[in-house]
């Protein structure tokens, strides 16, 4: 027989795994209390099983497999004395899943445990079963939990009301089962069962709608006093719900459920939560609670977190309930000063209630417009986020100006890392709400300024659409972007938008055309434009995609300036040697147009580009995202001169990576449409 | 882990959603009404983990349905995310469609693992209600002595919380369950005790 002795001490064992100084060291500590352990096992001595059962769960926790010890667990419930029974039941719920089959050997020793003399083992067994019962387990065993529920003891009353809320998750259909037996928990007086007991009326109504009604009108109602307890004949739940409330409001000061003030927040947040259920689509009900519930909001202390907590459940019941719109705005106006509170955790949850709060008072939110705007400048990253989401929600046609110069102002002064999340923002906010053109341009082309390399492409696309759409503002908006690019030059998309504009309406750059009344004259020479163009190439660190818009700018211009062809064509030259296979192509091809341009409808090979047609553009792209590779495949709109719309995407998405192969074939398909040189197979047109 | 949401229509079902759900054993399902205001999961809170700064596990305490290799992988990555979090953020953290709350207590994370409608304020007064029971259990309780008595902060946890709910609002009542248990695993030692010496001395 093996002396009691046998194995080192649980503490003697953790104390030499925490000595170990390297993972291998521990590994071999723990292998070798593992074999001592399967050896005591198979000696099925039941003197080392309470000890041999604490070492694995401890070596469970370093993450270590024990499945070889959940015998051990069964048979340590099964065995007759309380500490076995205690540490049984704990590795059962520490070593097994719901899933696994084992689970379902413990059911017999659990119906035994239920019947049990001994209350603390009673709640040994609820405790384990509504942790990690299956729902056959919950189908064997509710008649006896159900029973427990009215035992003498409220220490098994209140893990019986929770051992049931679990059954009826994992089995709804025994809902109505427990009705009667949760009601009359509703009348209790010790605070650990009337909580637990609103827990599960609060499961059996979201459940259950039988119960619901039961709840809302027909159990009997009992009020509960400090020191009296009364029965009153009328017949609604929900008032005596009401009354708990308010007395558990009113209560004087209780040491033993006082937490900052608030007694028991813990049971006023449980009857706010049922107090919801009910009142829900039941006017009556919400009705009854108003007084209540504005009591509540008004009266409790929001300084420490316990009265926020009981504030927000307040908060979230008063939304929840039929229309007193008074109380809901007082529940907005709660949620204001939550914004301005010091705490974060206080601002970060008032701002996720207003997102929901905008569905029913848009008016009583956008009052808090100011402060929720400071909020997108927090220091915290996750409550700059929510607050940046509820500003969207927020803009409409009157404040989007308003709103947006203020995203644009901190834009410019925000972290990097949120920069991406805000210039989206910003970009999505101006596009849908710009009153008119010039300023979503202006907008744009400030976001672009800033944060044009967050900027995705589908945003600019949409912009250079706008743009070549408003014709009376084709002079401004090149003039502003040259200006913007001298200074804002590292911003890719912001050079890519110059380009392209510089290259359709370089004329009009240079000779100052379209003036508008706010603009002063700038003198750009052809040669300036062409430097801008030429930088963007030969600069190291822009990408495929700007460079070759560079390059078919240069081709644009060098029509339009005729005086600097030279140079324009000594650039392109140039570029006929580029490592880039690309621009080495592009280079080759617009030269040869260049050379040739004397016997070619040189001009109208690249003439003004037709307006881009929005709606379509919109449509292309709510429809496809990514919308760049399935333009390609379909056929685009026809629009004369036989120059798809199609043709700006495809240059553009060029320069991504999914669709290498297809590059040169579409830089053949431009010229050969415009050329009207069938060269080789025309099947694959687009246009 | 997906969370399912459906939208209801009003004279929905609301069992025969839940039995269709728990069947294809789904985490947490979400029942939103018109108002996107009623919400029910399958238990407030999801896990309990206490994590060290040095992201040894401390205590875990399962209440949704995870496989073992499930929870590795949770503890792995919430681990990661929450220890990498700055001392000034605010205690609440978005993880795959859930909210964690977790508080530092002097060298240890205290971690639960909620839906994202529930009332995260609770479970941190939740949280705070766990530790000073705790410390009045041990005593100004540090991490050492979660070590070393693990098992005792599981037996604490689960007068604390069943089936992912509270349980007791009153420290006094459960350090008085506690030490009831306590006192008869002491009386059940002392008699194991002294007849083991009999045998012993007998055989």
């Amino acid at each position: 027989m093996n002396s009691i002795f046998s194995g080192t001490r649980l503490r003697d064992m953790i104390r030499s795994i925490r000595a170990c100084k390297t993972a291998a060291e521990e590994r071999g500590v723990v292998r070798k209390e593992c074999a001592d352990i399967r050896a005591s096992i198979n000696e099925n001595d039941p003197h080392d099983r309470h000890r041999n059962l604490a070492k694995l769960m401890f070596i469970h926790m370093l993450g270590y497999p024990t499945h070889f010890g959940q015998m051990e667990c069964l048979k340590l419930i099964a065995s007759p004395g309380f500490p076995e029974k205690r540490i049984g039941y704990l590795g059962l719920m520490l070593l097994l899943d719901e899933r696994q089959e084992v689970l379902m050997l413990v059911t017999n020793s659990l119906k035994q445990d239920l019947n049990h003399t001994n209350q603390y083992v009673v709640g040994l067994a609820l405790c384990a079963l509504g942790n990690i019962c299956s729902a056959e387990m919950a189908r064997d065993l509710a008649p006896e939990v159900e029973r427990l529920i009215q035992f003498r003891d409220p220490n098994i009353r209140k893990k019986a009301a929770l051992c049931s809320t679990r059954i009826v998750r994992k089995v709804p259909d025994l809902a109505e089962n427990f009705i009667n037996a949760a009601s009359s928990l509703l009348k209790e007086k010790h605070h650990g069962v009337l909580i637990t007991g609103v827990q599960l009326c609060y499961e059996l109504c979201t459940i259950n709608d039988e119960a619901l009604e039961y709840f809302r009108k027909v159990a009997p109602l009992f009020a509960l006093d400090r020191s009296i307890y009364a029965y009153m004949s009328i017949a609604k739940c929900t008032e005596g719900l009401i009354k708990t409330l308010r007395d558990i409001t009113n209560s004087a000061y209780q040491p033993e459920y006082d937490v900052a003030g608030i007694t028991d927040p813990f049971l006023h947040i449980r009857l706010l939560k049922l107090l919801r259920v009910l009142g829900h689509g039941d006017a009556d009900a919400s009705d009854l609670m108003t007084d209540i519930l504005a009591q509540v909001a008004t009266k409790t202390e929001s300084n420490k977190n316990a009265g926020n907590a009981v504030l927000y459940e307040c908060v979230e019941t008063i939304m929840a309930i039929e229309d007193t719109s008074s109380l809901r705005v007082l529940a907005i106006n709660i949620l204001g000063r939550f914004l301005s509170n010091r705490d974060n955790n206080i601002r970060y949850v008032a701002l996720n209630m207003l997102m929901k709060a905008i569905a029913f008072d848009d008016q009583a939110v956008q009052r808090h417009r100011v402060t929720i705007l400071e909020c997108v400048k927090d220091p915290d990253a996750s409550i700059r986020k929510r607050a940046l989401e509820l500003v969207s929600l927020l803009v409409n046609e009157n404040n989007v100006k308003q709103l947006t110069k203020e995203l644009i102002d901190y834009l410019e002064i925000s972290d990097e890392d949120f920069k991406e999340d805000l210039s989206a923002k910003i970009c999505s906010i101006v596009e849908k709400f710009s009153p008119e053109k010039i300023w979503y341009i202006d907008q744009m082309l400030k976001v672009l300024s800033e944060a044009g390399k967050f900027v995705k492409d589908d945003v600019w696309h949409a912009l250079i659409v706008v743009i070549s759409n408003a014709s009376e503002l084709h002079g401004y908006t090149v003039r502003a972007l040259y200006k913007a690019v001298l200074t804002y030059s590292e911003q890719e998309t912001l050079v890519r938008v110059a380009i392209w504009c510089i290259g359709e309406y370089g004329d009009l750059l240079v000779n100052n055309v379209g003036m508008l009344g706010i603009e002063d004259p700038i003198t750009v020479t052809e040669s300036d434009a062409v430097d801008v163009v030429e930088d963007a190439i030969t600069r190291h660190n822009s990408d495929m995609t700007t460079k070759a818009m560079a390059l078919v700018a240069l081709l644009k211009l060098s029509s339009r300036f005729p005086s600097i062809s030279e140079r324009i064509k000594d650039i392109i030259v140039k570029q006929k040697g580029s490592l880039l296979l690309e621009m080495q192509q592009r280079a080759i091809e617009f030269n040869s147009i260049v050379d040739r341009h004397k016997n070619i409808r040189w001009s109208s090979l690249v003439e003004r580009m037709p307006v881009l047609d929005e709606a379509t553009f919109n449509v292309r792209r709510a429809g496809s995202l990514p919308a760049s590779v399935s333009t390609m495949a379909k056929p685009s709109v026809s629009i004369p001169n036989g120059v798809a719309a199609a043709p700006l995407v495809d240059l553009l998405d060029l320069g991504s990576d999914d669709i290498m192969a297809a590059p040169s074939s579409s830089g053949a398909d431009f010229l050969q449409d415009l050329l009207g040189v069938d060269l080789g197979s025309s099947s694959a047109q687009s246009g | 882990m997906d969370r399912l949401m459906s939208l209801c229509v009003p004279s929905l079902n609301l069992r025969m959603h839940r039995s269709l759900i728990d069947s294809l054993e789904i985490q947490s399902c979400y029942l939103l009404s018109e108002h996107s205001c009623l919400a029910s999961g399958f238990g407030s809170i999801h896990f309990v983990l206490l994590v060290s700064r040095q992201g040894k596990v401390r205590l875990t305490k399962w209440y949704s349905p995870y496989t073992q290799k499930e929870r590795s992988k949770v503890i792995r990555e919430l681990s990661g995310v929450i220890l990498n979090r700055g001392p000034k953020l605010c205690n609440f953290v978005e993880w795959r469609g859930y909210k964690v709350v977790y508080k530092r207590y002097a060298s240890l994370y205290f971690c639960m693992c909620i839906d994202a409608e529930d009332n995260e304020l609770e479970v941190l007064e939740i949280i705070h209600h766990y530790v000073e029971i705790l410390d009045r259990y041990f005593g100004s309780v540090c991490e050492l002595d979660l070590i070393f008595n693990f098992h005792k902060a599981y037996y604490i946890l689960d007068e604390l919380l069943i089936a992912g709910e509270i349980q007791e609002s009153s420290k006094k009542t459960v350090a008085r369950i506690i030490s009831a248990q306590d006192e008869m695993v002491e009386a059940a030692k002392e008699e194991a005790g002294s007849i083991s010496y009999i045998i012993a001395q007998a055989s």
